[in-house]
């Protein structure tokens, strides 16, 4: 995984303007801090996980990375090409090799399908739009996908509404695979399923990665999935990355103490187990005016006057373990 | 331990255009005085239905066709409307996954408590009743509460909408709170606020709980007893400590196994196939296509609960065979 890195994103930022509507003119009144500064890298066939609660901007980030956001600042680089200069420049080469080398899958199946497109419609349009395969492989191609995550041949002359939760994330997977990406940004690809029905979807994306050397980025606040299928983890916290390290020591030893709040916080199904919640007080405060220093002082237990007033620097803490925290020495 | 609430073979289907849906069928059902019971499931397994069956507030096209709600003594379903209104006013209340639709948009968060404490105590003047929605809040934790009563539910974040759903079930002082997935929509630092919540007050205020979740690490944090419950039908029921360390239906087996952990890494087992359709369950044992022990027997005859000890029941016919892991 080290060495040879496929996508490298530096010090990206974006700002949404928030305006008030005047009576000709409308005025900016202010900006969400969505992405202020996120620099990551993601190896071949690595596993990066990248995890915060509601507007932390881990959305946004994966929605950047595809240009489907445009940044105010910042870098985002894929196999060696400029995803944004290749936008702006308009080198149609360029942006078709990054929308086939990147794509991504949503957390809803039941909003990321057309409704009135046949599976064998949805599985081809990626053929129709790149035109890398020949017309007369596209049947074979459709069934190998199908089959590739588990369907049958005979779905392909279904509609979506025909098949359940499960199945319909399977499509949007199958779709995603259809043009042969080498990064997948899924974005909460099983919060909106059902619990027996998630390990489903959870294997397969596993088995993608082992067998196909496919990398993603795993964008969930669900920390127990991210634990189970990720290789590196990167915690978000209103903007900024507060901690990066492999997953195994991220979750045995968390050196941020937004890190350590949110491991604790998750339910641990074994009632033999004694533990301790640490609870926050109060929530993730506005993106617009975020607060002094360090961004999670207000709610840090360990919180001194230095948080107060300095931003803390992200930094390289003990090899392959970064973390943004005036006082992580302190749990070492 | 006193029993609150039995219920019995209570059957409540939904005779919508496509077919009936069977979403509750047949289950049994008992909270303690004082105790947190879990109901456990997926969607379709008629947890949520269970609780609008005993507050009888079940939505059309459902009908309750069958069984018994006994609480404190006396059958919830041979009661009047009317007699209805004042049990869930006083004595039985429950909160809904997403507040913001349990909130009235129109009304400030003051006036729905006010409502609520007046409706359980006519003596109070509006003055009082104020007052006591002030205190109800400061007890679910919103800070401020005297700004918070004059705002409407669009300004409050959805954590502490939850809170005020709470309160507003709290207000009239239930003795039994049924609590449909709480947390469900929060982030998790909010969720771990809520939760301990729930806690604090249900010792408080000597409550009964009965925590509605498909989330198994829910309900090893905040319950005693636990039931499982499958398309529409128990499945399991026992405390939540040896359902834990040794579930004794496949699919309470398949819950713990196919959901990953926070602690460690495991191999995720796959519970194949989908949920059932109510409209047309399958035959026998309702789990038996999905189930990995399945047997002639299990597609030919519907298992009933037998007991494996005194407090643990298991609906399986196998069960006597079958050497499951926990969690």
């Amino acid at each position: 995984m080290e060495g040879q890195t496929l996508l490298e994103i530096k010090d990206l930022v974006k700002y949404y303007p928030i305006y008030r509507r005047g009576i000709l003119l409308k005025k900016q009144i202010g900006v969400v801090h969505a992405v202020d500064g996120v620099s990551l890298k993601i190896g071949r066939g690595e596993n990066v996980g990248l995890v915060g609660e509601s507007g932390c901007g881990k959305t946004t980030l994966g929605k950047t990375i595809m240009h489907l956001e445009e940044p105010l600042s910042g870098e985002v680089i894929y196999d060696g090409i400029r995803v944004f200069e290749a936008f702006r420049s308009k080198d149609d080469e360029k942006i078709r090799k990054i929308r086939r080398g990147i794509q991504m899958v949503f957390q809803n199946p039941y909003t990321s399908l057309d409704p009135r497109m046949t599976v064998y419609d949805i599985l081809s349009e990626p053929y129709v739009i790149h035109k890398h395969i020949p017309k007369e492989e596209w049947k074979e191609k459709v069934y190998e996908l199908l089959r590739m995550v588990n369907l049958e041949e005979y779905h392909a002359e279904r509609y979506p509404h025909e098949f359940s939760g499960g199945q319909r994330q399977r499509i949007a997977i199958a779709r995603a695979l259809a043009v042969d990406p080498r990064l997948i940004v899924a974005d909460e690809p099983v919060s909106s399923l059902d619990v027996s029905i998630r390990a489903q979807i959870l294997n397969l994306l596993m088995d993608l990665q082992r067998k196909k050397g496919i990398s993603y980025l795993y964008v969930s606040h669900d920390l127990s999935s991210v634990r189970q299928i990720t290789n590196r983890v990167a915690v978000m916290y209103l903007g900024k990355i507060v901690e990066l390290a492999k997953t195994d020591e991220l979750y045995a030893k968390p050196l941020n103490p937004y890190t350590q709040a949110l491991l604790s916080a998750i339910p641990v199904p074994d009632p033999e187990r004694n533990r301790t919640r640490i609870i926050l007080p109060g929530e993730v405060p506005s993106a617009v005016n975020p607060p002094s220093g360090c961004r999670f002082h207000p709610r840090c237990p360990y919180a001194t006057e230095i948080c107060h007033n300095e931003e803390a620097i992200f930094r390289e803490i003990q090899p392959g373990h970064f973390v943004a925290c005036h006082h992580a020495e302190k749990f070492l | 331990m006193e029993t609150l609430l039995n219920v019995k073979g209570l059957k409540t289907y939904f005779f919508t255009e496509a077919g009936v849906v069977k979403a509750v069928d047949g289950v049994d059902f008992q909270v303690g005085k004082d105790e947190a019971v879990g109901l456990v499931g997926e969607s379709g397994s008629g947890k949520t239905v269970t609780g609008l069956s005993v507050l009888r507030i079940v939505p059309r096209p459902g009908r309750i066709l069958a069984g018994t709600i006994m609480f404190e003594g006396e059958d919830l379903l041979a009661k009047s409307e009317e007699e209805m209104r004042r049990i869930r006013g006083a004595k039985i209340a429950m909160t809904f996954q997403d507040p913001t639709t349990s909130l009235d948009p129109l009304y400030t968060i003051g006036n729905q408590l006010v409502e609520v404490i007046r409706e359980h105590d006519k003596e109070l003047s509006k003055k009082e009743a104020l007052e006591q929605a002030m205190k109800l809040l400061e007890m679910v934790g919103i800070s401020e509460p005297e700004l918070r009563i004059r705002a409407y539910p669009h300004e409050l974040s959805g954590g502490m909408k939850q809170r005020i759903a709470i309160a507003r079930a709290l207000a009239s002082r239930p003795i039994l709170l049924f609590a449909d997935e709480p947390t469900t929509n929060l982030d998790v630092t909010v969720q771990a606020q809520v939760l301990e919540l729930l806690e604090e007050l249900r010792e408080k205020l000597k409550m009964s709980l009965v925590m509605i979740t498909h989330d198994m690490g829910i309900i090893a944090e905040t319950t005693q007893r636990v039931q499982v419950l499958y398309a529409g039908m128990v499945a399991e029921v026992a405390e939540t400590r040896s359902i834990f360390k040794r579930p004794r239906h496949p699919y309470t087996e398949a819950l713990l196994q196919a959901v990953p952990r926070i602690d460690h890494r495991k191999e995720l087992k796959v519970i194949p196939g989908n949920i059932p359709n109510l409209i047309d369950p399958p035959s026998g044992c309702r789990f038996h296509p999905r189930c990995p022990y399945a047997k002639e027997i299990c597609w030919k005859k519907i298992p009933t609960l037998n007991p494996v000890d005194d407090d643990h029941l298991v609906a399986c016919h196998l069960w006597q065979d079958l050497s499951l892991t926990g969690a």
